[in-house]
């Protein structure tokens, strides 16, 4: 039993925190309240080598262990969810998959690319009509010479329009259910794909969501990614990983929500005194932080059991991390603007954006209830 | 980072489960019931090292880590949460100020027997007026000639009825404000002027054996104070650090008890035509209880590894503490809802958990002084 982090992952800790403090603090509340994509932002995490934490030194990338992928994910959250979202979905659910499942084409064509941040990566499996429900998804795949002909709908796509490549979900032998579903990799170039508008979310406006047509898209046969009917475990083999992300991310909207508390209350004066000196102002700082290390706890025990094991052997514990994470991210953002007061119900204060981006953390990667039928289902099994 | 146990420990788990099943549990309902202090049980642990588990080989323990004091007190709560507490006070809070503030001589004669478990200790801090405000108890300690007269009165003093020896705290400088000039003595229980009042009758934890316990002329020889004279809060502070761990270990193994009970029962109880653990309602139920189990289990875990480690580990003791022992609540009132009516009724152990683990948010700091704790601490980080 062994908490400690590694000089590197500490050296790593410190330069993302001084980096999202120096360079992204200052100008992320500006940008999200435009819903602007912060994408030079987001090239100097390529820089950084934050684009290739899940790609092959061999293919340029950093090749990070999972533990490290978390206080990335920590440290960029506690500035700006939505650059973290953006980050996460290209490494855990792009890059990740096309590392583990492709040939070695795939992974020359695109992983250099990407891990440059050249391209960014999108992961395309939710539709209008299936969210928790994956398998029943209605997108086709028909196999036609020397390429695939996809038609559907894909809805609530991270990186829609800003990225150069999408892992796509459909069925290519819809008789055979879950087992006649492939995944392929689709550039916005090709023939037949077009984006939908962006979403107007709640949060994470800085991060682009939008919808993928696919008519008549005209996919080359050797965008297969992994062979015809491995589609859901492709897609589902990013899932234990991309939630393992999104617990951090979680974890870091509420520390930067705890730290801003922490701040105001200090600060902030009431019946003589600072509020940080009422037990009711006390009381709430005292969980939020016990909460956080709680989360933070689980988190890291799910990414350091990811490198020590192979595939599928962390489910419950990056379910659990990521129930637990985005649950108590939702309660600390709560808290913090009530430590605020009015002014945390202001876009002054920077614990109005926190809470509504903690939101949707009990939402993606697997809603609160799927994680719970997942952690149910191995307690049970 | 490696947040798994190593074999060692691993197999310390598998030991310590299957002699509490097959040595404790069999008892622990009728313990509960008859309220008796469990001699025998106490004994059996003694055998195993259990209650000198953290004190050094020379002084009559068993010398293992935090960890492994972790695991053996949540392994031994899980069948019987009152002998949990039995072994959590001899351990953390009459063995462990001695081994660190004791002198050799002392250590001869107050560790080495109550280590090796043919004596018990207890820990009296408390009073009638003065709880979570421990400092300010009115325990008067006098030094006449060679010894120190105490007189005051002690409540709720967990193993007092089998105790052979006490640590007590008194003022020892009346003119000195609340939390100073207090200083910690070890008290025989032979010694003139100590008397055992009778048991508390209790929610939970039937068991241990708590009590006042009453100071009247009680005549202390002088080189029975532990520590320095005056010095005594902060002995009585550190020794709580450690104490919560003990107690995060206690809740943990409620919990754990109380969780199993619920999901085996889920998986026999039938209702509209299917087993109950395969209504999403009662899964949901299970999912919470296992995930709040494994983060309470990774703070307790934290916070062995850091006192190992650290110099101090206030922080980390107390979010565990105050994280496990809310979770032990949360999960037990959830077991029994999962046994409804069954789990109203002593038929069943979670009846028990439910009672035993309403004491986790009381003693060795309520929940409220834990935030006080954390506050305090996370307040002065700042920049």
């Amino acid at each position: 039993m062994d908490f400690t982090l590694t000089e590197e992952q500490r050296m790593l800790r410190e330069m993302l925190r001084d980096f999202a403090d120096r360079e992204m603090a200052p100008i992320i509340p500006v940008l999200e309240r435009r819903g602007e994509y912060p994408g030079a932002i987001v090239r100097k995490l390529g820089d950084l080598g934050i684009l290739g934490m899940t790609i092959p030194e061999a293919y340029g990338g950093t090749a990070f262990d999972t533990v490290s992928i978390c206080l990335a994910m920590e440290e960029i959250a506690r500035v700006c969810a939505s650059t973290a979202v953006t980050v996460s979905v290209h490494n855990s659910a792009c890059a990740a998959p096309i590392a583990r499942f492709g040939t070695a084409a795939q992974k020359k064509q695109y992983l250099p690319r990407m891990a440059r941040g050249e391209i960014i990566g999108g992961f395309a499996l939710t539709e209008p009509g299936t969210g928790s429900d994956a398998a029943r998804l209605t997108a086709r795949a028909v196999r036609r010479g020397d390429r695939y002909i996809l038609n559907g709908t894909k809805s609530w796509i991270t990186n829609a329009r800003i990225g150069g490549v999408y892992l796509v979900m459909a069925a290519t032998d819809p008789s055979a259910g879950r087992r006649g579903i492939s995944s392929f990799l689709v550039e916005p170039g090709m023939p037949g794909f077009s984006f939908g508008k962006d979403e107007d979310k709640m949060g994470l406006r800085s991060s682009v969501t939008g919808m993928i047509n696919l008519a008549d898209c005209e996919v080359p046969a050797e965008n297969l990614l992994g062979e015809e009917g491995m589609g859901l475990r492709v897609a589902f083999s990013t899932l234990d990983g991309g939630r393992i992300g999104i617990a951090a991310q979680a974890i870091g909207i509420a520390r930067a929500a705890f730290e801003e508390a922490r701040r105001y209350a200090q600060v902030r004066h009431a019946f003589g005194g600072p509020i940080a000196s009422f037990q009711a102002i006390k009381f709430m700082l005292a969980d939020m932080a016990m909460e956080i290390d709680a989360a933070r706890l689980l988190a890291w025990r799910a990414a350091s059991r990811k490198d020590l094991v192979e595939s599928g052997g962390y489910s419950r514990e990056a379910a659990m991390a990521k129930l637990y994470a985005s649950e108590m991210a939702n309660r600390v953002c709560y808290r913090a603007v009530q430590v605020h007061g009015g002014y945390g119900y202001s876009k002054e204060y920077n614990v109005e954006r926190f809470y509504r981006d903690a939101r949707v953390t009990t939402i993606y990667e697997g809603t609160s209830e799927i994680q719970r039928v997942i952690i149910a289902r191995g307690l049970l099994a | 980072m490696k947040m798994e146990l190593d074999d060692e420990h691993k197999m310390l788990r598998e030991n310590i489960r299957s002699f509490a099943e097959s040595e404790i549990r069999p008892k622990a309902a009728e313990s509960d019931r008859t309220r008796k202090f469990p001699h025998a049980e106490v004994r059996k642990c003694a055998e195993l090292g259990l209650m000198g588990i953290m004190v050094p080989e020379q002084d009559g323990g068993a010398a293992m880590d935090s960890l492994s004091y972790v695991i053996i007190i949540e392994e031994i709560s899980r069948v019987d949460a009152s002998l949990g507490v039995i072994l959590s006070v001899n351990n953390s809070l009459y063995s462990h100020p001695i081994t660190k503030f004791g002198t050799p001589a002392q250590k001869k004669k107050y560790l080495e027997p109550f280590a090796r478990g043919e004596k018990v200790g207890c820990y009296c801090l408390t009073e009638p007026d003065s709880g979570s405000d421990a400092g300010s108890l009115r325990t008067q300690a006098k030094l006449q000639g060679d010894r120190w007269i105490l007189n005051g009165s002690k409540v709720f003093v967990t193993n007092g009825i089998a105790a052979d020896a006490a640590i007590v705290y008194a003022k020892t400088d009346p003119a000195a404000p609340s939390s100073k000039g207090i200083s910690a003595f070890i008290v025989e229980k032979t010694f003139p002027g100590y008397s055992v009042g009778k048991p508390e009758t209790k929610l939970g934890i039937t068991s241990s054996g708590s009590v006042e316990i009453v100071l009247q002329n009680c005549e202390v020889p002088k080189e029975n104070l532990l520590g320095e004279v005056d010095k005594g809060f902060s002995i009585a502070l550190h020794t709580l650090d450690g104490g919560r761990i003990g107690i995060a270990a206690q809740a943990l193994g409620i919990a754990q008890g109380a969780f199993d009970e619920a999901l085996k029962y889920s998986k026999e109880r039938k209702q509209f035509g299917v087993p109950i653990s395969q209504h999403q309602a009662i899964q949901f139920y299970l999912a919470d209880m296992a995930t709040e189990i494994d983060a309470a289990r990774l703070l307790a875990y934290r916070a062995a590894r850091a006192k190992d480690t650290q110099d101090r580990y206030t922080l980390e003791a107390s979010m565990a503490k105050l994280f496990a022992s809310e979770v032990a609540n949360k999960v037990a009132y959830k077991a029994v809802q999962i046994f409804g009516g069954y789990g109203y009724i002593n038929e069943y152990p979670v009846e028990r958990y439910f009672r035993d683990a309403r004491i986790c948010e009381l003693y060795e700091g309520t929940s409220e002084v834990q935030r006080l704790v954390i506050s305090g601490q996370i307040l002065k980080q700042q920049a």
